[in-house]
């Protein structure tokens, strides 16, 4: 342990301490006079570090001896989860405080999240693994259950407790099986002793309770039954939030197990990726078919978008990792986007989560009903919007891993999840008149709609440059 | 210039950027500029595409080409051949008509010309793109614009034409891109020009145990046949196309029967036949009995429509039948017939849903029984329903007959039967459209509610005038399309004789040819 050490992980101390004075400010003084500064605060903290992260020095450094891995994938990951935490934070500020949910705790439990969320896309060990997966998951539980007087947000947080704690504890038992025959928790000693070609049965074990503890994380089928009911049941915000940034680390996290630690084993995974792959996106392009709650909605369409991501890492290379990354980049994108429209619907104040409320929107606000058709054209993965090239990557890097069988399955899904993002377009512009939406003329939410519309419709051009940031990611990780 | 391409397909769009971005409020004066502008670029745009079509050079390939580099490695590459510059003429051509068409819609008419000007940069876009994936995006993305169109203005029972037409065109096109992954995968370009070099294997293998005769190639043509099937669309596969047609406004109608469903029939002649030869030929059975049976079969359940758009939507199936035979002949009188017959049948139904929009306008029904001796109050009317009733049926002297008869002279030489069983078909559409004309126009004018009908307004004679022009114009003189495809044809017919011949199906099975390579 050395200065040098430290030195690697200063964002992530830098945003710990951070994290604490703040607690302890609040604490001491006004409480929750606080928060609104907090939340911009917090906000402006993690695009500066974003920013220092993603604009620092290339190259890969190790700290801890192994334990923490700074490399262009982590930083990758930590840029996008940073910004995209850094986007919910403002957007939800408004929200929160008209509904008295801004609590000072707020922005200090999102800030331990990030962290966490950083830690586990730089993780080089099982054990900075499990802690980094666990600092997330924690505050997460809690933010779940922020609205402490609303049996639903309550429930959301208990259910998605419970379930957590199953999935940690089957991670959990992965890691030991793992390190019990490969005799280290270190990715670099486990990809050793896992050799070339298939690994050894109790390996193989390890592999698929991480593997299976990792799919709870990611929301994949057939672990997804928490997704639902947690984002139905927590605020709104609350749910952008799931949707974006855990998403990102927790895949990030699975491509760094299964390449840095199962590298060598390639074939033993893809087909438990691929599968999950496979059931995600067939799952969640089904089940949203009926639903009527724009959350629950998502929810399933975040399923299928995993199952989408999946598919890049299923195929097991590095342009499979570089497709995902940018998958997940758009993803994130998108969300925001479509999470912001969802912020702004209410009548009378009060928020409204039907579809159905949705009705000849398009007469009423017709600016903002373009730019959410833009986004739900996008999340179908309808050209010319840049949700088509986050599909195209990873079809492409399936065809060129000889699994031409699991594209189309893929498109076949997206063409039936087609359907429920056509749904909401009919609302908006074919409905019958309604005037069941009204207010929400928020600035904020506004420009992050717009802004996130636009970026799907310029992206076309050359992708933001993500294209090539996403490639040297991948570089590092697979070799 | 350099990117006249480029600016012929963008006018349209950035008319529509204007549109979405300055033009403010819905009152009469903010509609009428939104009409203004649409005209202008559609205008600006067909003039502009007639430098291309005077600068073009049969012989020579793919010309007006540019180049530049986009993501993934994939090109943004345009440029036009034989194949496609007349698609293109034909596109830009008939939007300002359609624009005209449309000048009375009063709801929402600024999103209406957006829609119409949007979906005119991407068909364009279709036929000029010379990378796959390009292509892919400009055939795609046409389905947004038209699935608004028909959603927004259509009729009664719009919505579900509009899902039905969005779900159907989608699932066959995503197969094409698979299929399109793979041959970027096999060939490592997506450039169509180069594709076009490229032999892709078609040594037989097994999938699930099923032996692949034409192995790669097959694989490939039947998921790029998914998509042009539909999008022709091919017997069985086309029955989103009556509830399209008559759910969409008249203009969308247009646009559909006139340029949406030739990016099928160009789709084949881009893609299936020269790219993968080997696999056309063992399929063309399949294809040409097909379409024997939409001619038959879409031409007797015209006859018993009572609807006049969903008459027409069927007479289009069986029409785009001949395009498909002809296509799949693989002779030169066949794919010239086919290219032909979608020129003319572009305007024909273009101009045919025009006559059902300019008595829907008037009366606001399309059921025939509800017609009947129109002639008496409106002849200017019946006379031009009857020009393009018999330009529909083929009669010599207009450009169906063209099409017709060189498509079944193709089919005679491919497979004697399917061109006998085809050539009923020319009976069948004299009945249907025949029939049609009489129940609508002649007779006695003995309904009330026809007693105060108008003739056709100045404008809409305007409207008429161009396509009646050609479709006479290409009726004696078909030369002015033959000569400018016929080098192309004549190559691409090179190129899959050639290919066919190495692969020599006739007496040695896939194995023994995927050993021979």
């Amino acid at each position: 342990m050395s200065s040098a050490d430290f030195a690697i992980l200063a964002p992530e101390i830098l945003l710990a301490v951070y994290a604490m004075l703040a607690l302890l400010g609040a604490v001491y003084t006004r409480k929750d006079g606080l928060a609104p500064a907090l939340v911009w605060i917090t906000a402006i903290l993690f695009v500066l570090v974003a920013a220092w992260i993603g604009l620092g020095g290339g190259g890969t450094d190790v700290a801890f001896n192994g334990l923490f891995i700074d490399d262009a994938f982590s930083r990758f990951g930590k840029v996008v989860v940073l910004l995209s935490a850094a986007s919910i934070l403002v957007m939800s500020q408004e929200y929160m405080a008209r509904r008295g949910l801004l609590r000072f705790e707020y922005p200090v439990l999102v800030t331990l999240a990030a962290i966490g969320m950083m830690v586990m896309v730089s993780a080089g060990d099982l054990i900075a693994l499990y802690m980094g997966l666990e600092l997330q998951s924690l505050a997460l539980y809690v933010v779940a259950a922020l609205r402490r007087d609303s049996v639903k947000s309550t429930e959301a947080g208990l259910k998605y407790f419970v379930l957590g704690a199953l999935s940690s504890g089957l991670l959990l038992y992965g890691a030991s099986l793992t390190y019990g025959f490969a005799g280290t928790t270190l990715f670099s000693g486990i990809i050793e002793a896992a050799g070339e070609g298939t690994a050894s049965l109790g390996l193989l074990f390890g592999l698929v309770f991480i593997a299976a503890g990792l799919a709870f994380k990611v929301s994949a089928a057939p672990f997804h039954m928490w997704t639902p009911d947690v984002y139905e049941g927590s605020p709104t915000p609350i749910t952008a939030f799931f949707a974006t940034a855990p998403k990102v680390a927790a895949m990030g996290l699975f491509a760094r197990v299964v390449h840095d630690a199962f590298g060598g084993v390639v074939s033993d995974w893809t087909q438990i990726v691929a599968l999950l792959s496979v059931a995600s996106m067939f799952l969640g392009a089904v089940a949203a078919i009926g639903q009527t709650d724009i959350k629950r909605l998502m929810a399933y369409s975040s399923i299928n978008h995993m199952g989408f991501a999946l598919m890049g890492l299923a195929s097991g290379t590095a342009f499979g990792v570089q497709a995902m990354l940018v998958y997940m980049a758009i993803y994130v994108t998108m969300n925001v986007g479509t999470f912001a429209f969802i912020l702004t619907m209410e009548k009378d104040g009060v928020p409204v989560v039907r579809i159905d409320a949705l009705n000849s929107y398009a007469s009423r606000e017709p600016t903002k009903a373009l730019a959410v058709l833009v986004l739900m054209f996008s999340m179908a993965g309808v050209p010319p919007l840049v949700g088509f090239f986050g599909k195209f990557y990873v079809l492409s890097a399936a065809v060129q891993a000889d699994m031409a069988w699991l594209a189309v399955l893929g498109v076949i899904a997206s063409a039936i999840a087609a359907y429920y993002y056509l749904r909401i377009v009919y609302y908006m512009y074919f409905g019958e008149p309604s005037d069941a939406l009204n207010g929400g003329r928020s600035p904020v939410l506004w420009g992050f709609l717009m802004a996130s519309a636009a970026a799907m419709v310029l992206g076309v051009v050359n992708l933001f440059g993500v294209e090539g940031a996403a490639a040297l990611a991948a570089q590092t990780l697979v070799n | 210039m350099d990117n006249l391409l480029s600016i012929i397909c963008f006018v349209p769009l950035l008319a529509a950027a204007i549109l979405a971005l300055f033009l403010r409020g819905d009152d009469a004066a903010a509609q009428k500029n939104a009409k203004w502008l649409a005209l202008i670029a559609t205008v600006v745009s067909f003039l502009l595409s007639l430098f291309v079509l005077a600068g073009f050079d049969p012989g020579a390939g793919f010309q007006f080409v540019e180049e530049g580099e986009w993501i993934l490695g994939l090109n943004y590459k345009m440029g036009v051949d034989g194949i496609s510059v007349l698609f293109v003429m034909l596109t830009t051509f008939l939007m300002p008509l359609v624009i005209i068409s449309c000048w009375q819609v009063e709801t929402r008419v600024k999103e209406y010309m957006i829609a119409f000007l949007v979906l005119e940069t991407l068909m364009l876009g279709v036929f000029m793109a010379l990378d796959m994936v390009l292509f892919y995006l400009f055939f795609e993305a046409g389905l947004i614009p038209m699935f608004l169109i028909i959603g927004i203005w259509g009729g009664a029972n719009r919505i579900y034409a509009a899902f039905k037409f969005f779900l159907y065109t989608f699932l066959g096109s995503v197969l094409m891109l698979v299929a399109m992954i793979a041959m970027f995968n096999d060939a490592g370009t997506t450039d169509i020009p180069a594709l076009l070099e490229h032999e892709f294997s078609f040594g037989t293998f097994s999938v699930l145990g099923i032996q692949v005769v034409g192995g790669l190639q097959t694989m490939l043509w039947l998921a790029f046949f998914a998509s042009f099937a539909v999008k022709m669309p091919m017997w069985p596969v086309h029955t989103w196309l009556p509830d399209a047609h008559v759910q969409a406004p008249t203009a969308g109608s247009v646009v559909l029967a006139a340029i949406l469903l030739k990016l099928g029939g160009y789709g084949f002649l881009r893609f299936s036949l020269p790219m993968f030869p080997v696999a056309s030929e063992i399929l063309a059975p399949f294809v040409l009995w097909l379409s024997a049976i939409a001619i038959v079969y879409t031409s007797l359940v015209a006859l018993a429509q009572t609807d006049m758009k969903k008459l027409i939507a069927y007479s289009s199936v069986a029409h785009m039948g001949y395009v498909t035979a002809g296509i799949f002949s693989a002779n030169q009188q066949g794919l010239d017939g086919a290219i032909f017959q979608m020129i003319s049948h572009g305007f024909i139904s273009g101009a045919l849903f025009l006559c059902v929009g300019v008595i829907y306008d008037r009366m606001h029904t399309r059921e025939i029984d509800a017609y009947g001796g129109l002639v008496n109050r409106m002849p200017a009317y019946a006379l031009i329903f009857m020009l393009f009733t018999m330009a529909n049926v083929g009669l010599p002297g207009t450009s169906g007959f063209v099409g017709e008869f060189l498509t079944l002279m193709g089919m005679f030489q491919a497979n004697t039967w399917v061109a006998a069983v085809a050539t009923t078909g020319v009976i069948l559409s004299a009945a249907y459209a025949l029939w049609l004309y009489r129940r609508v126009v002649m007779g006695a004018l003995i309904k009330e509610s026809l007693k105060t009908i108008q003739d056709l307004t100045p404008r809409e004679k305007w409207t008429f005038a161009p396509l009646a022009a050609m479709t006479i114009l290409l009726g004696v003189y078909p030369a002015l399309v033959t000569d400018r495809i016929g080098p192309a044809v004549a190559d691409l017919l090179t190129n899959y004789d050639d290919a066919v011949a190495a692969a020599d199906l006739g007496h040695a099975d896939g194995t023994a040819v995927a050993e021979a390579h």
